[in-house]
């Protein structure tokens, strides 16, 4: 078992709110305005960040994105190496993927390995005409080649480190991003 | 964090009401999948599921290969005339060969009861029980409940009747242990020569007319008779069982308005149902055998050891 204590505030509401209210305009200015775009939250913690967007993009450009959740349970590269898996989520793909403009969101970017994965779950949907990848905070230490095309803070940690974006949504009292150590205890 | 796994899935009996629900949760997400454009995850990926069929089957057996397919398993087909059971070997021998292929997971089906624990014992993989015997065929019953849950809502206090050869049905015992488990109100019905002896140890109330077991029903199930196990012995004729044991409309108006009609299939129709209650509106039989790929999907995942369920870390 490993225990977390906090170190550092990375981000606090107002921070969130400002570094989301500019990535919704940057995936609006990227795609050329909102033809064919659909945002796809990333389950757990990029499906209230996704519908966070949408919701600052329908109040800049008066049209309603299509939405979608996916769960990369059933396409991770580690069921068979012993970690304990987390539970099946539910996918919602609610909108024809064939040539959309996907926009993945994931709440941290660490190692890449999960947006690998959902990018192999996006295309077992259709063949998007383009996928593109925004995150609230990358941390660094990739383990594959991916990177984000909108980022909201960058922020160098050490990989003892777990960075967590807590929401209100999830129930937190306060919307903020924190960084932890994590710490063996005895 | 907690977690939760499966070893192998050799039956109900003794099966907690936690392990059954999350099977069925796990479930319903696979369904998602077989709703998708491309229907394959690559859960399984490099994994080896061996078919072991030394019984016939069609359905049950063409219901796993969908499954393992779907989950991008890799499969080795092992069928009852193909084997070298047929020549004379032993199941010990035979399952010495079959632990050299190193399988993953075993898919079993026997006309023994008791060879699934045995091959359990014997080689180092997770057992899937596809039918013993007299003794389980727990995927048949838990995408039964599945299909229950589906239409019905939570089993708890929900009445179903199971109709038929209670004494040689697998499917009747696997559903026996598994909807006791869930709380349903379970009422069983057959001819004398069909109910197996001490239903009063189990929770279930045992009938030897059909009407009293299925009146205000929510479920009907009814069971195949089973030509091919029982011999001449049971009952006097098809007609004669027909005649007190058959689901007709008639009958099936004893039951609520709501009801569904369930069957394990393959029918005989004019037997044990009528025709036109097995293609009547109240019919859930074949949404039964879509229900049987996202069943055997989860439980295929479950033993896999992609079985180690978690919740999230708080």
């Amino acid at each position: 078992m490993t225990k977390l204590k906090l170190e550092q505030v990375l981000m606090d509401g107002d921070a969130i709110r400002r570094a989301l209210r500019r990535m919704a305009r940057e995936i609006v200015e990227m795609n050329g305005g909102m033809n064919r775009l659909a945002i796809v939250g990333i389950h757990t913690g990029g499906v209230h960040l996704a519908q966070r967007l949408c919701k600052l993009m329908t109040e800049d450009e008066n049209t309603v994105p299509p939405q979608g959740t996916i769960d990369i349970t059933l396409y991770r590269d580690d069921v068979f190496i012993g970690l304990p898996q987390p539970v099946v989520g539910r996918t919602e793909m609610a909108f024809d993927v064939t040539g959309s403009r996907v926009v993945l969101v994931d709440d941290v970017l660490f190692t890449g390995r999960t947006v690998r994965s959902a990018l192999d779950a996006v295309i077992d949907y259709g063949r998007p005409d383009c996928i593109r990848l925004a995150v609230l905070v990358d941390r660094g230490h990739r383990e594959l080649p991916v990177q984000a095309d909108i980022t909201g803070n960058r922020v160098t940690t050490q990989t003892h480190h777990s960075v967590k974006v807590e929401l209100m949504e999830d129930g937190f009292a306060e919307d903020r991003v924190v960084l932890y150590a994590k710490e063996a205890t005895p | 964090m907690t977690t939760f796994s499966l070893p192998h899935l050799i039956g109900l009996e003794g099966m907690d009401k936690g392990t059954i629900t999350k099977i069925l949760d796990l479930a319903d997400h696979f369904k998602e999948v077989n709703q998708r454009a491309v229907k394959k995850v690559p859960a399984l990926r490099g994994v080896l599921v061996v078919n072991f069929f030394v019984e016939n089957s069609t359905r049950t057996r063409s219901s796993f290969e969908i499954a393992e397919k779907r989950l991008s398993a890799d499969t080795l087909n092992f069928s009852a005339s193909s084997s070298s059971l047929a020549k004379g070997e032993t199941l010990r021998d035979t399952a010495r060969n079959l632990q050299a292929m190193s399988p993953d997971i075993l898919v079993v089906r026997h006309g023994a009861a008791g060879v699934p624990s045995f091959l359990a014992k014997h080689i180092n993989a997770a057992i899937v029980n596809a039918g013993d015997g007299w003794h389980e065929h727990p995927t048949q019953a838990l995408l039964d409940m599945h299909t229950m849950r589906e239409r019905l809502g939570d089993l708890e206090g929900k009445k179903v009747a199971i109709v038929g050869d209670i004494t040689h049905s697998r499917v009747a015992r696997s559903n026996i242990f598994g909807l006791v488990t869930m709380g349903a109100d379970l009422h069983l019905a057959g001819p004398a020569t069909m109910m197996p002896p001490a239903l009063d140890e189990l929770q279930v109330t045992a009938h030897h007319r059909i009407e009293p077991a299925i009146e205000d029903a929510d479920v009907v199930m009814m069971l195949r008779i089973q030509k091919e196990r029982m011999g001449n012995d049971l009952f006097p004729n098809d007609r004669e069982y027909f005649k007190y044991f058959g689901l007709t409309e008639e009958r099936l108006k004893l039951a609520k308005p709501t009801a569904i009609v369930m069957h394990p299939g393959p029918m005989n129709r004019g037997v044990e149902i009528a025709p036109e209650v097995a293609d009547g509106a109240q019919n859930v039989i074949l949404e039964q055998v879509g229900n049987g790929v996202a069943v055997r999907m989860a439980v295929l995942y479950l033993v896999a050891g992609g079985g180690l369920l978690s919740q999230r870390e708080e």
